[in-house]
């Protein structure tokens, strides 16, 4: 059941990154790559992780993404910005993918141990990752929410720089 | 109680994120679109943290699904400085193909 289950969210995943990448107008990558969200998000069900899948669904399908089709929609990129297309690029770019993959994979065959996941445990429940969260990594986690507080500022500090210049010195 | 109880071999989680990860590194290597390459390098980042919360699972520790979240939280605030130097980028050239944008080069 578990592994019909992963055998068709891996197929999914794998079939909808390609997409992202493969496909000629940037709105079409976006919807392809929160579709991969949703099954990476699947992977950590199967897996009995479930605040992780939802933060998951929450912060990179809700949030992130959300903003990337904003950006995408306010530089009207929905045309084709790639006129004359670089073959040449394309194929030795494929051929450098596929020969880190095939290293990879072939690497990660041969590993000799297979140890099975049970994951019958009770690792990924909110009780368990809370008390984790707030008594081992505590400091992080409080110094997490400095650099978010930092990116928010910086980020609008960046995007407001255009004003700055126009005001009267 | 548990009606997911998988026993999946943790190799499977180990081609998949390398897959997966095979295929940030061609759209980044392929793409000129700086917004796809940002978020190739999201794909990419996914990759590392479906095998962190594979291996956490594995071995019975909560460590790895703190490093996801907090991979996560990272993610964010890398998007969201990259994206409005996006903005003010497309709002001083008109464009985000990365080969207009190589003056820092040389």
């Amino acid at each position: 059941m578990s592994q019909i289950a992963f055998y068709i969210l891996s197929f999914l995943s794998v079939v909808s990154a390609l997409l992202v990448i493969f496909s000629k107008k940037p709105v079409h990558s976006v919807l392809y790559l929160v579709f991969c969200f949703f099954t990476i998000a699947g992977h950590y069900v199967l897996l009995n992780a479930q605040f992780l899948a939802a933060v998951h669904i929450i912060v990179y399908a809700g949030a992130i993404m959300v903003l990337f089709l904003f950006v995408v929609m306010l530089l009207n990129l929905n045309a084709d910005i790639e006129p004359h297309k670089d073959n040449v690029l394309k194929v030795s770019a494929v051929v450098a993918g596929g020969c880190l993959m095939l290293i990879m994979t072939s690497v990660m065959k041969t590993a000799d141990t297979m140890p099975i996941i049970d994951s019958t445990n009770q690792i990924g429940v909110v009780k368990n990752l809370g008390l984790a969260l707030y008594q081992t990594y505590m400091l992080p986690f409080e110094l997490l929410s400095v650099l978010l507080l930092s990116a928010m500022v910086g980020s609008v500090l960046i995007a407001k720089k255009e004003d700055i210049e126009n005001l009267p010195q | 109680m548990n009606t997911l109880a998988n026993n999946i071999p943790i190799n499977y989680y180990l081609i998949l994120s390398g897959i997966l990860f095979c295929i940030g590194v061609m759209g980044v290597l392929m793409r000129r679109n700086a917004i796809i390459i940002l978020m190739c390098i999201e794909l990419m980042l996914n990759a590392v943290n479906l095998l962190l919360a594979a291996f956490s699972v594995m071995h019975n520790d909560a460590g790895g699904q703190v490093m996801v979240f907090f991979i996560m939280a990272v993610a964010a605030a890398e998007v969201a400085v990259g994206l409005s130097i996006l903005v003010l980028i497309y709002r001083n050239v008109k464009s985000v193909d990365i080969n207009i944008l190589n003056r820092l080069k040389w």
